[in-house]
């Protein structure tokens, strides 16, 4: 495809398009309405850029000389002998392995300074996939268990072991652990050095640090939760009391906490309970994807919004925000304001409650959201919850503390505890007094524990700058960390960190409950831990398991402690440390008062930082998956860009092309302050207007190989005071442009109706008439039905439910060894991913409903890819699998220009092969590794399915519902996906195959899909309806 | 305008015609039976080992049970090739200054695990799974040969698909009852098939699931 015949997309034309369709229209992208002649290459052509990637460069000539000499050389490679393999037993068997059984073992993993348990499966020694800890407060249940493989998998009683639901960053972790790009070595000013020498070096510095009491030692560590750890650095500022702790964390909760300072004079932690709210608002807080309790809101939001013939009631969720965010696009309403707004908003709320505030004048149709929302949490009295995001002054935070108050939320869906932090600070502020100090001159030594601040610090403290000049002046400067890294480069010292998997820890969840960090390998390079850092700071040699045992067996008292702590490593949680709701009272003239004194916005655009959905802070820049995950909503991969609305970008002339499969953007110069950066834009539905989001993490200069040099860098234009969002920004045309990655318009489907959706009220009230079908019953078919009598496998995925957050995705390519394959392979088209997530827009450019399918391999009883494979590559199975058997598959690609839904996934080059030794650890021994020029798709996890089959039948007994569940199924934090055999009446699946709403794509076609849907019920308030 | 070829061209042209056809249809005969020859598959052909392991010796003449070394068989989809440990528990006792050991006790004494060489080895896209087999009634000899009779081991089968599939689609003809599984001396008997049959409905086996792609490779 040629790019300078590509035209921009013409706005005004997609919005008159828009508005004369009749009826839900359901739109994929821009692109899709503008019609435009690429975009119809992409629906008709399977790959539309099949050309070899060689392609400009190689002339036929040269390609079939080329062709002709591997062909000849290919049969050489006959007269290699067969290499011998070799079975290697171990010397002792450990009790409790079992060759070719995995293990699962708990832990936590710790983002932010918060755990989410994990119970991660382990082979032989080596972590492949992280689950779930079902008995973790973050990480709730799904419907399943472990498969009963063998009692290892059990609960020392006996009874199965419940998988949680997750989040893509604790799928993510295990790529990290594997990455080769970890650090291995000491290093000193950049040379190698060695542990001997770093030891000798840190001795030297405590004891000339010990004369001086600790006067010129600084610790700057991430946000501490960690009971141990904290208790190690009060002995150290014990020893060292001149000595000063700092905590920087760039995503923190400063204002969370401030604003709790505000409202009742000391800061609390606050905890929701949306299980129990009938109506939720959120002013700007993503509450289902981001945060330390995401997975549970997630988990606790989706209990209430199961619509089931017999259930018909659901809660009601209304968002306002500033940025289009996973939790916006499951709003039942939804409003997109600027940051100021959005405050504005909440203080007019206020107002409307009967809270003595000076309620701004706000235009009619936002008066006309107060009202109906304040009726609305009125009618549900401690039975509602209103949530602010992070982003916001926290006089907004305080704001509602008081609404919650006002509503008799507090003790019923809001709780309020004591801070779980060690020492709860305000980050920006600690970090400024360091760089404080450090300008004037009293540090010389910095031992910066984990995190990147030479990176992710504001613009303004110049912390890189004077890093780089206490080293210079030969400052004690020590960076520990995963990576060598930006920070790493400034500092003397840089000495690799211990990844999660590999050491000992503890860590508390977002409500207080303790988890021993368990590691589940030994550390592939020889590593510290924050602990053993800093017990070697206090002159001991502790490893992290002495450390973490003895500082528990002084808390849970000597008397069958080792009973405990067997329990409490089994189970993942230390029983009875969350902690205690406490009692608050809200001081109503001090909130009042905060909220007049909220600073005013300055003429110009508003700019909103969000942390990445994929790369967050910056920290899994690194990561493979996470950077060729679609993130939620733009679909985009590889990059960040600057969100802006369809009107600003009209506005400012910015424009996007209509699209092949990469986008061509225009990118724009931002200026704040002084500082400018490059960014490229994307137009963005249900952006307000005259303000734009940029996401961090991006722009990283020493990453990795895989994060290095792409994105722009947003920590350019952050200010200590203006963490999250800055007013008076400036855009203007860079006059460059740039190529995006995003997935959006890749395998679309063309059909007619691909998505189903309605209100609560026409469920009520005609409830089988509330998916408009084109088919009504079995459609005949040539062939006699297939007759079985064992399981029929299948799967009902509801997407009231679905949030889009992905976890699915990720634990989809964990489990099946699924490669990434680059920007530019996914530029083409080719991205490996089984699952993919569609969007589709309803309604208006400006604020369209957005709806989200998950889409995986139907498994299509009438499979049409089957019947055109040449070589029986593709077969059913008798339960109703549609395999793909990698040895016989040459690569027609049939099957795939045959697949109605677009699921089938070809390796166009060797993307799995992993140059890296240490990469090959993370595979799933279970599932083939597959090799160039080979189709694959989503197999229902087959390998669980036989794994389950073969115990049961071991056990001479069937398989019972919920023992066999699929990798997305147990990664979904709302539970959406069933799956289960579809022939037994009592399994859920069954169930949901006879609800009223349940549809099957493109049904119309008799292919007959397992695999099918529920269509997404909302409860939309019928005072804000038809505006 | 005189002839160009000599009238004996015409037998030279029909010889190699058909020369070529033979030539063409033998080599494929030739390529095919090669390819199942033991020459290619290995099998019979014993296999080196750093310890040169007899099973005749450790299981016909001293009676020890497949289980005590390949403990895992019944549980897991791998048979396992018994820990130095277990070696061990007995050559700590006999055999302690036999030279062929030396491996076994320099394995024991340093903690370096011996390198076994491989005698049945399936390609990576066959996942095998050792415990339905035993659990399902399929005797060890009827993929692993007279092994009480090996003193090298040595491949018995030549672990073809057409092999796996001549059982996978007849299981009666090789099933045996559970109790015999292990049973090295189990002869079938005259009326396996029809005793085949019964066992295959005992032990609920679903026949036609066995040849279903994704049962072996996924």
């Amino acid at each position: 495809m040629d790019k300078k015949q590509r035209q921009p997309l013409d706005l005004e034309e997609i919005r008159r398009r828009l508005s004369q369709a009749r009826g839900p229209q359901y739109w994929r992208s821009l692109e899709e309405i503008a019609d435009s002649e690429e975009f119809q290459q992409i629906l008709e052509k399977e790959f539309p850029r099949q050309s070899s990637p060689l392609g400009a460069f190689l002339h036929r000539r040269q390609f079939l000389r080329l062709m002709g000499a591997s062909l000849a050389l290919a049969g050489l490679t006959s007269c290699r002998p067969l290499s011998q393999r070799k079975i290697v037993p171990q010397v002792q068997q450990p009790e409790e392995v079992i060759p070719g059984k995995p293990l699962y073992y708990a832990s936590a993993f710790p983002m932010g300074g918060y755990a989410r348990g994990v119970l991660v499966e382990s082979h032989e020694g080596r972590p492949t996939k992280v689950e779930g800890n079902a008995r973790h407060p973050a990480t709730p249940g799904a419907n399943g268990v472990l498969s009963m493989q063998s009692p290892t998998q059990m609960n020392p009683d006996g009874t199965p072991r419940h998988l949680g639901a997750t989040d893509v960053f604790m799928q993510a972790s295990i790529l990290t652990l594997y990455d080769p790009d970890r650090s291995q070595s000491p290093m000193y000013q950049g040379q190698l050095s060695s542990w001997t020498e770093f030891n000798a070096a840190l001795a030297a510095e405590m004891a000339k640090q010990g004369a001086v009491r600790g006067a010129g030692l600084r610790i700057l560590t991430e946000n501490v939760t960690s009971p141990t750890l904290a208790a190690l650095m009060e002995e150290l500022l014990k020893k060292f009391p001149q000595a000063k702790w700092h905590q920087y964390e760039p995503v923190n909760f400063d204002n969370s906490r401030e604003g709790a300072k505000v409202a009742f004079g000391e800061p609390v932690n606050t905890v929701y309970r949306f299980d129990r709210a009938d109506v939720i608002l959120s002013l700007d807080s993503d509450f289902l994807y981001s945060g330390p309790a995401s997975v549970r809101y997630a988990h606790d939001f989706a209990s209430r919004r199961r619509v089931r013939k017999d259930t018909t009631s659901m809660n009601r969720l209304y968002v306002v925000e500033s940025t289009p965010t996973v939790t916006g696009s499951v709003a039942d309403h939804r409003l997109p304001l600027r940051p100021s707004q959005v405050a504005q908003f909440a203080v007019a709320l206020t107002g409307a409650l009967g809270i003595p505030v000076s309620a701004p004048d706000l235009p009619q149709e936002q008066r006309r959201w107060v009202n109906a929302i304040v009726r609305d949490l009125q009618a549900h009295r401690g039975r509602c919850v209103v949530t602010v995001g992070e982003m916001h002054h926290p006089a907004v935070h305080a704001l509602v503390h008081a609404i919650n108050e006002r509503l008799g939320n507090v003790g019923q869906t809001v709780l309020y505890t004591a801070p779980v932090e060690a020492r709860p600070v305000n980050h920006a502020g600690s970090l400024a007094e360091l760089v404080q100090d450090m300008t004037e001159g009293k540090v010389e030594a910095l031992l910066i524990l984990g995190g990147n601040p030479a990176y992710n610090a504001p613009a303004d403290t110049q912390f890189a700058r004077l890093l780089k000049e206490l080293t210079q002046r030969n400052g004690f400067t020590v960076h520990l960390s995963l990576y060598e890294d930006e920070t790493s480069a400034v500092c003397q010292w840089h000495i690799p960190e211990a990844h999660y998997l590999e050491s000992w820890g503890d860590i508390r969840a977002f409500d207080g409950t303790v988890s021993i960090i368990q590691p589940l390998i030994e550390p592939l390079y020889p590593s510290r831990s924050a602990y053993e850092l800093v017990d070697a700071m206090l002159g001991r040699q502790r490893n992290s398991y002495d450390i973490v045992r003895a500082y528990w067996s002084r808390r849970l008292g000597n008397a069958n402690f080792t009973k405990t702590w067997r329990k409490v490593l089994h189970d993942g949680v230390v029983a009875n440390t969350a902690l205690p709701p406490r009692t608050v009272k809200v001081r109503t003239e001090a909130v009042v008062g905060a909220a007049g004194n909220m600073p005013r916005p300055a003429e110009g655009l508003e700019l909103v930082f969000a942390p990445d959905p994929t790369v967050w802070d910056g920290r899994f820049a690194n990561n493979g998956w996470l950077q060729e995950l679609p993130k939620p909503l733009t679909h985009l991969t590889w990059d960040n860009a600057l969100l802006v609305s369809p009107n600003t970008a009209q506005k400012l002339g910015m424009r996007m092309d209509t699209g092949g499969l990469a986008n061509m953007v225009d990118v724009v110069e931002v200026r704040y302050r002084g500082e400018k950066l490059r960014a490229p834009i994307w137009i963005m539905p249900g952006q307000p207007d005259d303000c734009v989001t940029l996401s961090l993490g991006y722009g990283r200069t020493r990453a990795g190989k895989v994060g290095t040099g792409i994105g722009c860098n947003a920590y350019a234009l952050r200010f200590s005071d203006a963490l999250w969002t800055a007013s008076g920004v400036q855009v203007v045309k860079a006059g460059e442009r740039y190529p995006l990655a995003g997935t959006q318009q890749h395998h679309s489907m063309q059909g007619r109706k691909l998505f189903h959706s309605g209100t609560l009220e026409e469920f009520r009230k005609d409830p089988e008439h509330f998916v408009e079908r084109e088919i009504h019953g079995e459609l005949p078919s040539m062939y006699p039905d297939f007759q079985w009598d064992g399981q029929r496998w299948a799967m009902v995925i509801d997407t009231s439910l679905c949030i889009g957050c992905n976890a699915c995705v990720t634990a989809c390519q964990a489990e099946n060894n699924i490669p990434i394959v680059g920007k530019e392979q996914v530029a083409s088209g080719r991205e490996m991913h089984w699952m993919r997530i569609d969007r589709y827009y309803e309604g208006g450019l400006d604020n369209p409903d957005t709806h989200l399918q998950p889409v995986t391999c139907m498994h299509c009883e009438k499979a049409p890819c089957e019947p055109v494979c040449p070589v029986g590559a593709t077969v059913h199975s008798h339960e109703g699998l549609n395999q793909m058997v990698y040895n016989r598959c040459v690569g027609t690609r049939y099957c795939s220009n045959n697949c109605p839904y677009k699921v089938r996934r070809f390796n166009f080059l060797k993307y799995n092969d992993p140059k890296e030794p240490v990469l090959q650890l993370l595979n799933n021994p279970d599932v083939t590794v597959r090799g160039r020029g080979v189709m694959e798709k989503c197999s229902y996890c087959v390998q669980r399915i036989n794994a389950a089959r073969i115990a049961a039948k071991k056990l001479g007994r069937e398989l019972q519902d919920g023992e066999v569940m699929t990798a997305c199924q147990t990664a979904c934090p709302t539970q959406a996906i069933v799956f289960g055999d579809m022939a037994d009446a009592g399994s859920l699946v069954a169930q949901l195959k006879a609800q009223p709403h349940h549809y099957g794509l493109l049904e119309e076609w008799n292919t007959r899909p397992r695999t099918t849907y529920l269509a997404k019920v909302r409860n939309p308030n019928p005072e804000l309806e038809g505006a | 305008m005189p002839q160009v070829f000599h009238r004996s061209s015409n037998t030279l042209a029909r010889l190699s015609i058909v020369t070529g056809a033979a030539l063409l249809v033998s080599s494929v005969l030739i390529a095919s039976n090669l390819s199942r020859s033991p020459y290619v598959t290995q099998v019979g052909a014993p296999v080196d080992q750093p310890v040169p392991f007899s099973h005749k010796h450790h299981v016909k003449e001293l009676g020890i049970d497949c289980r005590y070394c390949h403990s895992t068989v019944e549980k897991s989809a791998v048979a396992s090739v018994p820990p130095t440990h277990t070696c061990m528990s007995c050559h700590s006792q006999v055999w302690t200054n036999s030279p062929l050991l030396e491996p076994v006790r320099l394995s024991y004494l340093n903690g370096t695990p011996i390198q076994w060489n491989k005698v049945y080895d399936l390609p990576d896209f066959v996942y095998f799974d050792h415990s339905i087999h035993v659990n399902k009634g399929i005797g060890c000899n009827t993929c692993h040969g007279p092994i009480h009779e090996m003193n090298i081991t040595y491949k018995a089968q030549p672990l073809s698909m057409s092999w796996c599939l001549d059982c996978h689609r007849q299981p009666e003809k090789y099933i045996r009852p559970k109790e015999e599984v292990f049973n090295y001396e189990y002869k079938a008997p005259a009326n396996q098939l029809e005793l085949g049959e019964k066992l295959v409905k005992e032990y609920n086996i679903k026949k036609e699931q066995l040849t279903d792609c994704s049962i072996c490779h996924r």
